[in-house]
């Protein structure tokens, strides 16, 4: 499909795009920026909103989306422009072969080398990320993801080959992978690069044209990322999208073929019923209160460690954190010290003066971690700076299950301690609740790990260590129940944003061999077909 | 409302007690269904007949072989389904085990359809007995003999509390969304689908939905035209057209147009008979809706070969449209019966047009002697499943993954792919809490010379390709090594 030849099209800024080395494809297709204003008066509406809605905002003139043509007409959808322009795009085939989703990657992968360091002071303005958790999450992670994914495409890309029966022979059956079209990607502020840029990775490889939502929260990392990845990727393909509830939800009227979602169940489930409209497929990735039970037996030095590392990462604001602890009323008598001593050697006396302990994202939310300090009792930390959103990494001491603290998932820096009486009281203490994102278990005895895995449920499981999983580019990072659903992660995400296309290629001749299968039907035609078509249990086909 | 949560409550407590979950049982409850299609195929088969008026080996090859297949399949393989699955690790986690689980998600919903309404219940339930579930299943009450057999059937067989069949229409399925579920599979139309997803958002509940679409079917002009035909004409009217991945239309060039005809024509008879009203291998339509609803789309058209149709008996002889308009009612909506038109085209490249413009199909066939051309049409659209030089074939492979795309439907089943669609994947990282000097790289405070070594570690599979035998020949020496240097820098 062509695009409409007859609009204007005018070069910009084009040395990053010389470097994909496919500058004679891309040369043409690029969009014109003035027409983004025009947009917006001619909507009719207060096109405040619109102005950013296209990525246009300000006099940064990058990190538009190729939309105005279609915003020519009157709509009242501003998008409606944007992903027809992508889904033309689409269909032209530029993203299916190879070359050009490794250009793209690549380009991806330049992005984050190029923008390290202003990536690292967004999310330091953000939420006082500190640079080292920053450059671990945000950046290593990620290029992680990229590499494997590189390494892999070939493989992922290619038809996979299946076993047939009989009368298929002499055919060729294999699944294709193909893209689903364009999809859009919404994420959330918590690790504001990494969770848009691992599902645009595997959208990317699986050949797809995408729209990114940022989070508006994260405001100096939205604002990188509007006016910086355009640069990089391919803008008829790519676009990112700013805003806050209003243009999601303009966003999401339109047709998308994926949506992968990041952010509460609440917002999951809008997203859900939204998609339902257009029959798109959906990746929810959401949170939930992620249990850790401590056994008697374990090396308590290390596991304050781990758990206080888990923590307190990023503040607290990690939707695979452990979120309360649950143990015998000895254990929390034991793990308190080791906790303090964990919090001292990674913060020092006065966490506040850290370089490697965060802040809250914003007043909202600082408000309303406060309130939930009253729960239980204050073992350690408590204190609390509304000019800085600093809360301190912070353990409450027995609390109960009807505390502020148990009834939501916390996000912050605040460790709540549950006391239970055995193994046994704290499993039943997990399945009553909604099934958790990520679940950990801490004990020298294997077997009390495996009990705890096996006897419950939840996305994840780390036995001994809290977050470590998530690293691994080969397990699969996703929610059940309440905390979400659908799988990423290496693989994962390439398999995420790809349509698994059953194809049989048949061969023309032998049509005697189909004979059983036309009418007219008779018992003797069904007694060849069973044999040709059934599968035999393994061991009583003799006849192969 | 009651009910409906009296009896999803009741699979859910006992799915809780976990007796799902052993593999012996599951094997079991397969084994008790077998038996059931087995000793009971005298009773499906009449169901199976006063429906939709399938013939006893029609309906046995169409209906009950999947099933049973299905079944062996299951059984022969859940073992292995149900492993562990160990996957790689990087460095840190070397000493760890790291494996995905597969757990049953619950309980789960499946929504049967009236086109094959036993196999299009069973093959979904045995996915979902085989992940480890408790099941609900309301087969549709439009094929209400077969729906009433199967709620008599089932807890024959089955565990009764952790399987249910729930039966009624639109008001009872209406009350049933309401409930909570850990799955729902759907087989229908688009305009229910949009329902039960939006009904499952609510709940965050997942959804495998298996819809129609018009399916088309290209005939390049080199190919054998007879062959093609026959393959076409049997797809097509099996099941009166009833069939959700049949050929929905055709498109050749205007040149063979008249030859296709002839074929299908002369395979009609050949299957048939003269008269195919007293056929005893050609069903009905399934009720008196449809029956108007598809003789309305032969209004206008140019009417090649049959339209004869009996109120009655819902009968309607296979039809065939010739140069039907793209904009003509016929071409709107999916068929679903034995009407086939042909629209014709003057290229390859303006049939892929034509596909591309319209949504995305469940299933694409395309006959051609050409390879090449095969492939380029595979390349170039999108469809839930395809077969070349063949129609609905791509389903009875046994290691395909069915399903639809875009407005075709979500999610795909049968097989391994069932398995995997009714269960978990849990992600399982099992460490070791000792060796914790190699843990310290990752804990604060942090300086840029512990990100390096980081990044060493995590790393490490970027230079897989490269140097990766080296790197894991020497892995337990590089580890001793790190532990060794660094000890000491990470203490002080």
């Amino acid at each position: 499909m062509s695009l409409p030849r007859a609009i204007t099209f005018s070069m910009e800024t084009g040395s990053s795009f010389q470097q994909l080395g496919m500058q004679q494809a891309l040369e043409p297709l690029r969009q014109q920026l003035p027409g983004c204003g025009k947009c917006s008066t001619m909507d009719g509406d207060p096109g405040k909103d619109l102005g950013k809605a296209v990525g246009c905002s300000g006099g940064s003139g990058i990190g538009k989306g190729p939309v105005p043509m279609v915003c020519s007409t009157p709509c009242g959808n501003p998008y409606a422009g944007l992903v027809s322009h992508l889904r033309a795009s689409w269909l032209s085939g530029k993203t299916r072969p190879m070359e050009y989703r490794v250009a793209q990657l690549e380009a991806l992968g330049r992005f984050l080398d190029d923008k390290k360091q202003e990536i690292l002071e967004a999310t330091e303005l953000d939420m006082g990320k500190p640079s080292f958790e920053a450059f671990f999450s945000e950046i290593l992670l990620c290029k992680n993801e990229l590499n494997v994914t590189l390494n892999n495409l070939y493989h992922w890309m290619k038809d996979e080959h299946v076993d047939k029966n009989l009368v298929m022979q002499l055919d060729s059956a294999f699944i294709r992978k193909d893209p689903y079209g364009v999809v859009l990607i919404i994420a959330p502020w918590n690790y504001p690069i990494h969770l848009f840029l691992v599902p645009l990775i595997g959208a990317i490889a699986a050949g797809n044209c995408a729209i990114i939502k940022p989070s508006e929260i994260s405001k100096n990392t939205e604002r990188l990322v509007a006016e910086t990845l355009s640069c990089y990727l391919d803008t008829d393909c790519f676009a990112v999208v700013t805003g806050g509830v209003p243009e999601t939800t303009s966003l999401l009227e339109n047709k998308f073929d994926y949506i992968f979602f990041t952010g509460s169940p609440t917002v999951g489930r809008i997203v859900m019923t939204a998609a339902a409209k257009h029959l798109t497929p959906v990746t929810l990735e959401l949170g939930g209160k992620n249990p850790c039970y401590v056994s008697d037996i374990c090396d308590v030095t290390n596991v304050a460690r781990r758990v206080a590392w888990g923590r307190f990462f990023n503040a607290g604001q990690t939707c695979i954190a452990p979120d309360y602890l649950l143990c015998t009323i000895e254990m929390q008598e034991k793990l308190m010290p080791a906790l303090r001593e964990a919090i001292m050697e990674f913060f020092g006396p006065n966490p506040r003066e850290s370089p490697d302990f965060g802040r809250i994202v914003s007043d909202k939310q600082f408000r309303r971690l406060q309130a939930l300090l009253s729960s239980g009792r204050v073992a350690l930390g408590g204190q609390t700076d509304e000019a800085e959103r600093y809360i301190a990494p912070t353990v409450l001491a027995d609390v109960l299950p009807s505390d502020p603290a148990m009834q939501e998932e916390i996000f912050g820096p605040i460790l709540p301690i549950v006391v239970i009486a055995n193994m046994d009281e704290a499993i039943d203490f997990i399945n009553a609740r909604p099934r958790p994102l990520a679940l950990y278990a801490f004990s020298c005895d294997s077997k009390i790990v495996n009990q705890v895995l096996e006897r419950t449920s939840s996305g994840g499981f780390c036995g001994n260590d809290t977050l470590m999983q998530v690293t691994l580019t080969s397990l699969p990072f996703g929610g059940i129940g309440n905390s979400g659903l659908g799988k990423y992660h290496g693989k994962f995400t390439f398999d995420t944003f790809t349509h698994h296309r059953g194809c049989l290629h048949r061969n023309m001749g032998l049509e005697t061999l189909n004979g059983p299968r036309y009418p007219p039907y008779t018992q003797q035609k069904l007694g060849l077909l069973t044999t040709t078509f059934e599968v035999k249990r393994r061991g009583t086909c003799t006849l192969l | 409302m009651e009910r409906m949560q009296q009896i999803v409550g009741r699979a859910r407590a006992a799915f809780r007690t976990g007796r799902s979950r052993p593999l012996e049982f599951r094997i079991q409850q397969l084994k008790a269904l077998e038996r059931m299609v087995q000793e009971k195929e005298k009773q499906i088969l009449a169901a199976l007949k006063a429906d939709l008026n399938k013939s006893g080996p029609n309906a046995y090859s169409h209906e009950l072989l999947g099933v049973l297949r299905e079944l062996v399949r299951a059984m022969e393989n859940l073992p292995s389904w149900a492993a562990p699955h160990p996957v790689k690790k990087d460095l840190l986690t070397l000493r760890d085990k790291a494996y995905i689980h597969y757990e049953p998600l619950g309980v789960v919903l499946v929504i049967g359809a009236w086109n094959y309404p036993f196999l299009l219940i069973m093959q979904p339930l045995i996915g979902a007995i085989t992940a480890g579930n408790a099941v609900v299943v309301k087969p549709s009450e439009v094929s209400e003999n077969t729906a009433q057999l199967l709620a008599e059937l089932l807890p024959q067989y089955l565990d009764k509390d952790l399987y249910a069949v729930v039966t009624g229409g639109a008001p009872e399925t209406t009350e049933l969304l309401t409930q909570r579920f850990d799955h729902i599979l759907y087989t229908g139309s688009s305009r229910v689908g949009r329902i039960v997803m939006a009904a499952a958002a609510k709940h965050l509940t997942p959804v495998t939905l298996e819809l129609g679409g018009k399916s088309p079917c290209y005939i390049d002009k080199d190919c054998d035209l007879t062959v093609a035909c026959r393959r076409i004409t049997w797809g097509k009217y099996m099941n009166c057209g009833q069939t959700c991945i049949a050929p929905d239309y055709i498109l050749c060039h205007p040149s063979i147009q008249d030859k296709v005809v002839e074929n299908i024509k002369a395979t009609l008879k050949e299957f048939y008979g003269d008269d195919v009203k007293s056929s005893p291998d050609y069903g009905k339509i399934i009720n008196q809706r449809h029956f108007k609803r598809i003789l309305g789309l032969l209004e206008g058209q140019k009417i090649a070969h049959g339209g004869e149709s009996d109120e009655a008996s819902c009968f309607i002889a296979p039809t065939i449209l010739t140069d039907v308009s793209p904009e003509s009612k016929v071409m709107e909506e999916e068929i679903f019966g034995p009407v086939l038109p042909i629209v014709t085209v003057k290229s390859v490249e303006e049939a892929i047009e034509f596909i591309n413009l319209r949504e995305k199909p469940l299933a694409l066939y395309v006959f051609s002697n050409k390879q090449q051309l095969i492939t380029r049409v595979i390349a170039e659209t999108s469809s839930g499943g395809m077969t070349a030089n063949d129609v609905l074939m791509h389903s009875l492979v046994p290691d395909l993954p069915f399903g639809g795309v875009g407005q075709s439907g979500m999610g795909a089943y049968l097989g391994r792919y069932s398995f995997e669609t009714f269960s978990h994947r849990r992600s399982c990282l099992i460490r070791d809490l000792r060796w914790e000097v190699v843990n310290k790289v990752r804990y604060p405070p942090g300086s840029m010379e512990l990100m390096h070594l980081a990044k060493f570690f995590l790393l490490k599979q970027c230079n897989k390709s490269r140097v990766g035998q080296f790197i894991s020949a020497l892995l337990g020496a590089v580890k001793a090594v790190v532990a060794k240097v660094l000890c000491p820098k990470l203490e002080g």
